[in-house]
């Protein structure tokens, strides 16, 4: 990543983290309270904080140069609380291409008078390629809820099935002796 | 005076930022939305003629038309006027509040979700501004002003929609410097809507089938005899002893009530079978019973009278049978019915006796009323007095936490008893955060019947608060199982868990206890009560 770039996020990186809070915050019914922002325990308040850890480790990640991928656990977290709340799938994504519109309002001097456009469009793709992650892991979160729901169904069952002898679950010592028949 | 602003005019760059936020509306001109995995379906019309409930007919919550009966306006309010003159905490709730706000933020689907009116106090507001219109003069002359509203279809939907949002776990209860109950206004609320047919079928379902045969599943005698010697079978492969129970016998000292997911589902079989070895361990006198063959209580989420009626079996299959008194399993809003209702309901149980352990001797004076107690009273008394042998070891490989189900902890203040049990049987338990335990405790997010499965988008947001806590746990202490001592805990979690921490596991407290149990004449155990492998005790791990 472009150092300069680089320097000017880490510089206002506490105006970024708390822009991008507040404008994730606001696509969320209107809250008069302030409840998301104001409690800071973790407990009281998890999807504050999974907002706050959600936002601090994607945007280490972009600057640190880090490698992309699904494995990120707070992008994860994130993303399962986004996934089950009442969002359509774009307006659920919605938040990661809110940090564009936020790095480019709080840098907009810096960037013009640096000359350092190319640094931003980079620094923008890389938000877009985490986009791409950030849609697979909100896909597995939504077929997972479908699997929840047929595996619900299949512990609700699972006496009845035996029972009726319509289902027969294969001793572990029997595919021992398939195994050794076969390696024979 | 006061000085009168100048209109100022936007400059260009003001005009030409756009708003990317949808306008903020009133929350009373906020339509309700029906979108497919946050609701339930609407309750059968075969189940509602089978309880005599009114409108009985096919209909969807998606449909815009709810095929409302005639004059349904005319039945809520005075269904409304009734319970205000029935219920005096009624009319006090709809007056008192002061909109403090100390209930707002307690709310676990208002946690999880940030729309207000999953906030309690507009919970009830969405009744309250109906009462404020028909029945306070200032809502009458000043409407709107004085936050009062007409009532119509939409508002009847709102309530709908909000009302079975709200799992009656009284969490907000426990932060109201009034004691607003907000589960008694949910409760007011859905029987509103049940007098114009207006459940939800996961609750109608299970209340038609207990009406009809005992248990909220529709498990026949034949079924839940054969359901639960099964389990003697598996017992008996673990332990080498053969549990023999005995159904519906006249004159047995003990009559055993727990709910039907203890005997059918996973991994509710498993605390079944805790129960089974238990009671045989200790030769204790009791008996099953096909007839009461139901803890737990949909009816209760329907209405009183619904209520009162599924639980009458109770009584009168204790006194069929001629036991001296009951012991209840381990279930949630089971025993909120059980130590605040029933009493009143049907009884005094006057033919029954104040419940003293056969073991121990020890008298159970806080049940000196209803003649029963709950299982965990019941073990914590023995471990106390040195009645059972445990091995806790056996449960080594297990990290375990526990969640304090909501109606037993802020019902009933059962809150010793459980962790007593679970860690006499478990060298591994760590608590999870101090605000989230206890009376604090959160909610599972599918109790008071919905722990459906269309729902499931909406049970994993309710239940996010309470899995964020046991996460925290899994991190930081390595936890792998969550003990309950809930029937619908029980059914719930598991789904709840592999979305938000997989890898834990969800047991009853009395499968965690019995895999510790040592029996008189066992075999060397080297499998759980789930068949599994126990570490270290030479299975094949």
């Amino acid at each position: 990543m472009d150092t300069k770039l680089k320097d000017l996020i880490e510089e206002k990186r506490s105006v970024i983290l708390e822009r991008w809070f507040d404008a994730i915050v606001e696509t969320y019914p209107l809250d008069t309270t302030g409840f998301f922002k104001k409690q800071k325990d973790r407990f009281a308040n998890p999807v504050g904080h999974a907002i706050v850890q959600g936002t601090e480790g994607i945007l280490e990640v972009l600057i640190s140069g880090k490698e992309l991928n699904e494995d990120l656990p707070f992008l994860n977290d994130f993303i399962k609380v986004r996934a089950v709340q009442d969002f359509t799938p774009a307006k659920a994504m919605d938040f990661i291409f809110l940090l564009k519109k936020v790095v480019r309002e709080v840098l907009e001097k810096e960037i013009r008078q640096n000359q350092i456009y190319d640094a931003l469009l980079s620094f923008e793709s890389k938000i877009d390629d985490l986009a791409l992650f950030a849609f697979d892991i909100y896909v597995k979160c939504r077929e997972q809820i479908y699997e929840l729901k047929t595996d619900e169904l299949k512990r609700m069952t699972y006496t009845l099935l035996k029972k009726a002898n319509l289902m027969y679950e294969i001793p572990a010592e029997e595919f021992e002796v398939n195994d050794q028949k076969c390696n024979t | 005076m006061a000085k009168v602003e100048k209109a100022k005019l936007p400059k260009p760059e003001e005009i030409s930022n756009i708003d990317y936020h949808p306008p903020a509306t009133d929350w009373m001109d906020t339509p309700t939305e029906f979108k497919p995995g946050t609701y339930c379906w609407g309750a059968k019309e075969k189940d509602l003629l089978t309880l005599g409930l009114p409108n009985p007919r096919q209909w969807s919550p998606a449909d815009e038309d709810w095929k409302l009966p005639e004059g349904w306006e005319t039945t809520i309010l005075d269904g409304i006027a009734e319970r205000l003159a029935k219920y005096r905490s009624f009319k006090i709730f709809m007056d008192i509040c002061v909109r403090c706000g100390a209930c707002a933020d307690k709310c676990h689907f208002y946690i999880a979700s940030g729309d207000p009116k999953n906030m309690p106090v507009l919970r009830a507001e969405l009744i309250r501004s109906v009462y404020k219109k028909y029945f306070t003069k200032s809502g009458k002359f000043l409407g709107r002003l004085a936050g009062a509203r007409e009532l119509d279809e939409k508002v009847l939907k709102e309530w709908w929609s909000y009302f079975f949002q709200c799992t009656e776990c009284r969490r907000c209860s426990v932060f109201c410097p009034y004691g607003i109950d907000q589960a008694e206004v949910t409760i007011i609320g859905r029987e509103l809507l049940n007098l114009v047919g207006l459940n939800i079928d996961w609750i109608a379902g299970p209340v038609a089938n207990c009406y009809m045969k005992g248990n909220h599943l529709g498990i026949e005698p034949h079924a839940f005899k054969g359901n639960i010697e099964s389990m003697c079978d598996d017992i008996e492969d673990m332990t080498g002893i053969r549990v023999n129970p005995t159904f519906n016998r006249k004159g047995a000292e003990i009559l055993f009530v727990t709910p039907s997911g203890d005997y059918l589902g996973e991994p509710g079989i498993y605390t079944c079978m805790g129960y089974l070895m238990l009671f045989h361990e200790l030769g204790l006198d009791y008996t099953w019973s096909t007839y009461a063959s139901e803890g737990g209580n949909f009816g209760f989420f329907t209405s009183n009278d619904m209520a009162k009626r599924l639980n009458s079996k109770i009584y009168a299959e204790a006194k069929r049978l001629g036991v001296k008194w009951i012991i209840g399993g381990e279930c949630g809003h089971m025993w909120r019915v059980m130590n605040q209702y029933m009493d009143t309901w049907n009884g005094p149980a006057d033919f029954l006796e104040v419940p003293v352990s056969p073991i121990t001797g020890t008298r159970f004076e806080n049940a000196k009323s209803t003649k029963m107690i709950h299982i965990t009273e019941f073990t914590a008394d023995l471990i106390k007095h040195n009645k059972i042998k445990l091995d806790p070891s056996r449960n080594d490989h297990l990290k375990v936490t526990y969640h304090d189900s909501c109606n037993p902890s802020r019902g009933m203040g059962l809150l010793e008893e459980p962790r007593y049990v679970l860690k006499a049987a478990c060298n591994n338990f760590y608590e999870m955060p101090e605000n989230t335990i206890r009376e604090k405790t959160f909610c599972c997010g599918s109790g008071s019947g919905l722990n459906a499965s269309e729902n499931m988008e909406q049970r994993m947001r309710g239940g996010f608060p309470r899995a964020n806590a046991v996460k925290y746990v899994q991190e930081k202490h390595g936890v792998n199982m969550l003990a309950n001592i809930c029937a619908v805990d029980r059914a719930a979690f598991p789904a709840l868990m592999d979305y938000w921490c997989p890898g834990v596991g969800v047991a009853g407290t009395h499968e965690l206890l019995a895999n510790a149990l040592v029996m008189k004449g066992e075999i060397p155990r080297v499998i759980d009560l789930r068949g599994e492998d126990l570490p270290g005790k030479g299975g094949n791990e």
